[in-house]
């Protein structure tokens, strides 16, 4: 993989244009066993969506045999798992926890980030330092003392303790949205305020329609956050069944309907789809997104 | 972050700091409620007897016991392997991965997305599909056997489960390679250049040139990963229970960790302690070892991020 890629120029002598002809041929086989090496690759990567998807589609009997290939194509394993389990209830679920946990953050988030990007300030590198921290603090540590704070409210059993929250602001969120935020030359807000603007119309007029991306990044690694997680719906709502999401219904299937492989399957793929489909449509915010949060580190 | 210097004077105006705390209130309150205020009662009943209904101090039984909880020190060890064993594959492999997608000539985008696109699964879809693909008469194996090995029962295996969990980890790297592909990308062509000029070979340039030039970014991403390894759970709790076959509710007699607590990991076992037997005074000992470690990791992180915390530094 490291071996050598580019090669000075050739000259135009006899003996250079022997040496470029070797060069060209090495050349084409480095290029044969790199894109060879990339197709392998490719096959381990999707791989395991294509044996669950051919396993999805197998009859009950034949998912327990181990075949890789299914004998008939059972398209009714879906409708099936739509019958048998609550998923419709459990997307449902999904949906608001990821929708209004997507929108108060937003709403909390740019504010606190538009502060620490813009504003110069006695202790602005310790507010940039406490949200490190606290994206960075396992969420299990203070997990007992929050979940009380919850039980007091008597909204644990809920999704409320992982939505409301959010209207607080969201320390990666401000983190991902501050690195973007700081990006945008000064000179832009300075001449608004020559102007006369006030902040709040700094940051709606100039700021927020030149963050677009990293607004559409932040919303996106939000929303994906909340439909994944599996923690924070285990931890308060498990006990009431109607208030499950996707994460803990999955999480039950293969226990509540015995060891049907092919449904089991069928289910996960139904669960993956949302996000293979949105990221087809949504790949640029993404790549954004995360190059923002680790390079130049 | 840019590397820019701003051309505004660094003086601090009257009224911004005013300003600044008024914009940032809903995060203080956030941090006050959700981070200041839990991490000082995690201390305090730290010391206590507590199971939701009564509240008794015990002074320093809570500690006492964690040095005898077998199930804890087991819930550590298995941590601690994560972080020698699967943080370094998932790091090297998506430095790996992103070094082969700077030599394609054809189809980079097509690949790139290919070896993302994973990562985006959601952890626990993911992990129901790797327990069946790796079951004993799963596709994996049946792949493994074809070469004549004999393949392990990954997830009903103790010996297994971890490594099988490493793959897992493997097969999402696509945000670790994302970081180290920009990294890559942003090292200047015309050392490579260079350096073919003065005749070193590809492993010398990768050695002399890449290494130094991305160092940051791996140190970033090798913390990083140690820090998530701290907080390994879902994975680990699904694998378990899908594998067994069982769910898990409160009052079940289900222990996370399945096969022979090789999966338990220490923020399992906290869960666990607190929320399943309700032992809350005790769980709140096993987070501040969970805090006590990733505040290590933290600072380290955090000293990379100094030199641009205040908007305008250059490269660290």
């Amino acid at each position: 993989m490291t071996t050598l890629a580019t090669r000075p120029p050739t000259t135009a002598s006899p003996a250079g244009r022997a040496a470029a002809r070797g060069g060209r041929a090495r050349r084409t086989l480095y290029w044969i066993a790199t894109h060879t090496v990339a197709v392998a690759l490719s096959m381990m990567f999707i791989g395991p969506l294509v044996f669950v998807t051919l396993t999805a589609l197998m009859s009950d009997d034949q998912a327990l045999t181990g075949d890789l290939w299914p004998d008939t194509w059972n398209w009714g394993n879906f409708a099936e798992v739509f019958a048998r389990s609550q998923l419709l209830h459990w997307l449902g679920n999904t949906f608001m926890y990821a929708g209004l946990g997507t929108l108060f953050t937003l709403l909390s988030s740019i504010p606190v980030a538009y502060a620490m990007a813009r504003f110069r300030f006695r202790g602005r590198r310790l507010a940039f330092f406490a949200v490190i921290m606290m994206m960075m603090l396992p969420p299990q540590v203070v997990a007992v003392p929050v979940y009380l704070i919850w039980a007091r409210f008597e909204l644990t059993g809920t999704l409320w303790p992982l939505i409301l929250p959010m209207l607080l602001g969201d320390a990666f969120s401000i983190f991902l949205l501050r690195q973007f935020l700081v990006t945008i030359p000064r000179e832009y807000t300075e001449a608004a305020l020559v102007d006369g603007c006030s902040d709040l119309r700094i940051l709606v007029r100039v700021i927020l329609p030149m963050a677009r991306p990293g607004i559409a990044a932040v919303a996106l690694f939000q929303f994906f956050y909340c439909w994944n997680d599996y923690y924070g719906p285990l931890l308060y709502a498990q006990t009431t069944e109607e208030n499950w999401t996707l994460s803990l219904g999955l999480a039950s299937f293969r226990a509540l309907h015995s060891v049907q492989w092919n449904l089991t399957m069928a289910a996960t793929l139904l669960v993956m789809a949302p996000v293979i489909i949105v990221f087809f449509f949504a790949q640029k915010a993404f790549v954004e997104g995360v190059t923002l949060t680790g390079v130049k580190g | 972050m840019s590397g820019v210097t701003h051309a505004a004077p660094p003086r601090w105006r009257r009224g911004e700091g005013r300003k600044a705390l008024l914009w940032m209130s809903p995060w203080l309150v956030g941090f006050a409620v959700f981070f200041a205020y839990p991490l000082a009662a995690t201390v305090y009943f730290s010391f206590h007897r507590y199971d939701l209904f009564t509240l008794e101090f015990i002074g320093l039984d809570n500690y006492r016991y964690f040095l005898h909880d077998d199930r804890a020190w087991v819930s550590i060890k298995n941590t601690l392997w994560l972080v020698v064993f699967m943080v370094p594959a998932q790091v090297l492999f998506g430095l790996a991965v992103a070094q082969l997608l700077t030599r394609l000539k054809a189809g980079s985008g097509f690949f790139r997305t290919v070896f993302y696109l994973p990562s985006l699964v959601p952890l626990v879809a993911g992990t129901v599909s790797f327990v069946f693909l790796m079951n004993p008469s799963g596709p994996l194996n049946q792949i493994i056997e074809l070469f004549g090995i004999t393949a392990p029962d990954w997830f009903g295996d103790k010996d297994w489960a971890k490594p099988g969990l490493t793959l897992l980890a493997m097969w999402g790297i696509g945000n670790t390679m994302m970081i180290f592909l920009a990294a890559l990308l942003d090292v200047p062509k015309h050392l490579y250049e260079a350096a073919a000029i003065d005749g070193a070979g590809g492993w010398r340039q990768f050695r002399s040139i890449t290494l130094p030039m991305i160092s940051p970014v791996l140190m970033f991403s090798t913390v990083t990963g140690v820090i998530y390894a701290l907080q390994y759970f879902t994975q680990a709790m699904i694998a378990s229970r899908v594998a067994a076959g069982v769910t898990d509710s409160p009052g079940s007699s289900f222990v996370p960790g399945y096969p022979e607590l090789s999966t338990l990991t220490l923020p399992q076992w906290l869960f666990h302690a607190g929320f399943r037997d309700f032992s809350m005074g005790y769980a709140c000992v096993l987070a501040l070892l969970l805090f006590a470690a990733s505040v290590i990791f933290t600072l380290v992180l955090i000293r990379r991020f100094r030199t641009f915390a205040d908007g305008q530094g250059g490269n660290p």
